[in-house]
């Protein structure tokens, strides 16, 4: 390891309603790979944001080769020396490799692009990183590894001094994997600092020198690798203080009728052969690292994507669902991981979305009985509480957490006896947490039950009656609570084919 | 109630506009002011008021319908070829709006179950129908029946004219018009009270989360779309009646100026938004422009010159307010 390249000290960020990093540090050296930890939602991403210069930061510095920097654009950053490889690839699947990572500073001959040179150029990188990749290939034609390969040498072509990995590995095969380390070693031998994000144990521990743990946005502490356990690492990721114990035992009566079978559900390469039975009253975990198929599972269960095989009995009853409608038919509520997107139609009222999966039940004659469906709106705001100033208050100004509550109440009002949260605190204030979470319990109290797919493992922990955990499509574990713990839960959700 | 407020703001702006320009021709277009001069603005907006409603409703989903103008001729050439062949006027008109608004299923399914864009689907549609037009007619003209042929009952449903009328009345009754406000106020009523109006606005705000809410989407996106047919298909029979010789390959052009009414009265192209009372300020001002233009020595083709800055000015203030909310 070399000199410090790059420091960042004290840094302050908030949104509107989320105060996302508070008084982060993170220290690289040239040479070195660092890794940075932390659950979903801990503050990694917002951080590299806040470098790169996609987001302004509130506080703090950022030295930055013994200068003070502040980056405004992305493009500032990378002219600096800093680059990142994306999780999600940023590519232009139309152009080729060569153009691709050429893109914004062609090679020209005159005032014509110079494609021969941009290909010979990539391909020469392509030779330094000992990888095979034909530069005039049409990106969209290649693997998810190879294209982030390619990611990786537009990375290093703009001279980059400070790299950023986040996640790269998540779409990657095993032999990808290898390969990717073996670039990731050159790199730290030629004397580039590498910011390495991941939330896989056994790679910090055969890649990364240093660890910097962050959790709730908040830095937790950094650790020399090479002198610390998976055990040390996860204890920091964690922190045993989290808001509630986990629960002890299923708090499901044995006898508990089965109000929901899934068998051999199987939709695409992210759902494969997967059955589990849900019970009156329950709330079921759905474990699993990031593209482990449980919204995908989710989604084919609930009709939103086609499903393959598989059949589905709700009070024992063989029902087909091949679209929302029929799932809704059946009673079954899904609120989507991304809300804002797929949960409530933000542009309308706090009422109109209550309404919206049971508009039938509002109507005079042809006419929407407005007057009534403002009133459930609003008993439903009294008994979520949901701070909104009225029903009629759009949803886009409601903050992440009566957003949620919306889309609960919606399915409330339909009558839902099986619902499906997905993520249900993902971008939702810790205060607000607390909240989803005692609304949850109540509703399996009065009989209702939960399937909840959780990527955090307190969340899992502390919710769930029973868990299930999955790994690439494929349900890998059934824990039942009294066993569960996050090692077992980790073990089950990397138990690769 | 944000979201009506902007809606708001732009149909005021629209109302302001109309009532300006109408206060300018009056005061400086000499003869404006009079009985004769309102009959001819509602002359020239009925067909395109028709076309303007109905495509409120598929702009709302998000989507667009190009066809709308040349769905209106071509039903009407349908309908009066089908005259000319000894059909009864009231099954001629009956058969225009039906086969109306099955253009519009087809566009809706195309769309909705194809999966199609609107604009492509619509599109191939115009083509179509602008085609077809000429094929069922051989490429000759067709005229409605006018004066007191036969079958020619059937223009006063729009325009009442009679020997009998007193001399100031002498151009007309504007029936049109009265029919015209009463579907507006029945489709603003669909829009707002019913379900298929909740759920066309919904899925035009958000498709996939209406869909996640167990709502069919594909039918009521489909609905939209018919709902355009059947009005084009009205537009086509109140064009024949202002202007009863019909010349097939036309229409093209109709639908740019329904959208553009539909536009400046508020309703925003990236769906979820709009109002049936915009719409009809929107043709109202268009039609205005084109009326009132030759009475303060300007040619009618000034009115497409200016139209385009009132179309322009008007989306900008949308955008204005929309970047204000972020």
């Amino acid at each position: 390891m070399g000199e410090v390249i790059l420091k960042m000290k004290g840094i302050d960020k908030s949104f509107p309603g989320v105060h996302a990093l508070k008084n982060v540090e993170l220290e690289l050296r040239r040479g070195e790979v660092h890794a940075l930890m932390g659950e979903n939602g801990a503050g990694k991403s917002t951080l590299m944001k806040v470098l790169t210069g996609i987001y302004s930061k509130d506080a703090g510095s950022i030295i930055y080769e013994g200068k003070e920097v502040e980056f405004t654009s992305p493009r500032e950053s990378q002219d600096a020396g800093i680059s990142i490889v994306h999780q999600e690839l940023n590519m232009m699947n139309h152009l080729t490799v060569a153009q691709n990572i050429f893109i914004g500073r062609e090679r020209m001959k005159g005032k014509l692009i110079n494609d021969r040179e941009m290909e010979r150029e990539a391909a020469k990188l392509f030779e330094r990183l000992k990888i095979s990749i034909d530069p005039g290939e049409t990106m969209g034609r290649m693997t998810v590894g190879k294209q982030q390969m390619c990611e990786i040498a537009k990375a290093i072509s703009k001279d980059a001094k400070v790299i950023v990995f986040d996640e790269p590995t998540a779409a990657l095969t095993d032999a990808e994997i290898s390969d990717l380390f073996e670039i990731i070693r050159d790199l730290r031998s030629k004397n580039i600092g590498i910011i390495y994000i991941s939330h896989r144990m056994d790679e910090i521990k055969r890649i990364t020198d240093r660890v910097t743990v962050m959790r709730d946005g908040e830095y937790v502490g950094t650790l020399v690798t090479a002198e610390s356990t998976k055990d040390d690492i996860i204890n920091m990721m964690v922190g045993r203080v989290v808001y509630e114990d986990p629960k002890e035992k299923s708090s499901v009566p044995p006898n508990a009728p089965v109000v929901l079978k899934v068998e051999h559900l199987n939709a695409g390469k992210m759902v494969r052969d997967v059955s589990f039975e849900l019970h009156k009253g329950e709330i079921l975990g759905f474990s699993g690292l990031m593209g482990a198929g449980r919204t995908e599972t989710a989604r084919a269960l609930f009709g939103a994507d086609k499903k393959e095989s598989g059949d589905i009995y709700i009070n024992g009853r063989k029902v087909e669902i091949k679209s929302p409608q029929d799932a809704v038919k059946y009673g079954i509520g899904y609120l989507s991981e991304d809300r804002k997107r797929y949960g409530c139609i933000v542009g309308k009222s706090v009422a109109e979305n209550t309404t919206m999966a049971c508009l039938e039940k509002f109507m005079s004659g042809i006419f929407i009985n407005k007057k009534k469906e403002r009133e459930t709106a609003q008993k439903y705001v009294d008994e979520l509480k949901t701070k909104t100033p009225s029903v009629d208050q759009m949803v886009r100004n409601l903050s992440g957490g009566n957003q949620q509550k919306v889309v609960i109440a919606k399915w409330l009002a339909r009558d839902c006896d099986i619902l499906i949260f997905d993520e249900p605190t993902r971008g939702i204030d810790v205060g607000a947490k607390s909240e989803i979470y005692a609304l949850m319990n109540e509703l399996v109290k009065a009989g209702k039950s939960i399937i909840m797919i959780s990527s955090e493992l307190t969340e899992v922990l502390r919710m769930s009656d029973r868990i299930v955990v999955m790994c690439e499509g494929r349900k890998t574990g059934e824990i039942p609570i009294e066993k569960a713990t996050q090692e077992s839960i980790m073990h089950a959700a990397t138990l690769r084919e | 109630m944000k979201a009506k407020n902007s809606l708001g703001t732009q149909k005021l702006a629209a109302v302001i506009a109309l009532v300006v320009l109408f206060v300018f021709f009056s005061i400086f277009g000499e003869g404006f002011l009079q009985y004769s001069t309102v009959i001819s603005i509602f002359d020239s907006l009925y067909y395109i008021g028709f076309m303007a409603i109905g495509v409120t409703f598929v702009i709302i989903t998000g989507g667009i319908d190009l066809s709308i103008g040349t769905v209106c001729i071509c039903c009407a050439l349908i309908g009066g070829t089908l005259f000319q062949k000894g059909v009864p006027m009231a099954l001629c008109l009956i058969i225009i709006l039906v086969i109306g608004a099955l253009f519009g299923l087809a566009n809706g399914l195309m769309v909705s179950v194809m999966g199609l864009p609107a604009f492509i689907a619509t599109l191939g549609t115009m083509m179509i129908t602008r085609g077809l037009g000429s094929i069922v007619t051989n490429t000759a003209s067709v005229t409605f029946p006018t004066g007191d042929a036969e079958g020619a009952w059937y223009k006063s449903i729009f325009k009442l004219q009679s020997q009998n009328l007193p001399d100031s009345m002498l151009a007309g009754i504007p029936t049109g018009f009265i029919l015209l406000i009463v579907l507006a106020v029945v489709m603003a009523v669909i829009l707002n009270k019913t379900r298929s109006g909740r759920y066309i606005l919904a899925l035009g705000s958000n498709k996939e989360a209406t869909r996640l809410s167990g709502v069919n989407v594909v039918k009521w996106e489909t609905l939209a779309f018919v709902i355009s047919g059947l009005f084009a298909a009205l537009a086509g029979i109140s064009y024949a009646a202002i202007y009863p010789t019909l010349m097939p390959g036309t229409g093209n052009g109709f639908e740019l100026d329904a959208i553009a009414g539909v536009v400046i009265g508020g309703t925003s192209l990236s769906g979820g938004v709009g109002s049936i009372s915009g719409t009809l300020i929107g043709v109202f001002i268009m039609a205005v422009l084109k009326t009132g233009l030759p009475f303060v020595g300007l040619q009618p083709h000034y009115q497409l010159f200016i139209t385009g800055f009132v179309l322009i000015f008007a989306v900008f203030m949308d955008v204005l307010n929309r970047r204000k909310r972020g």
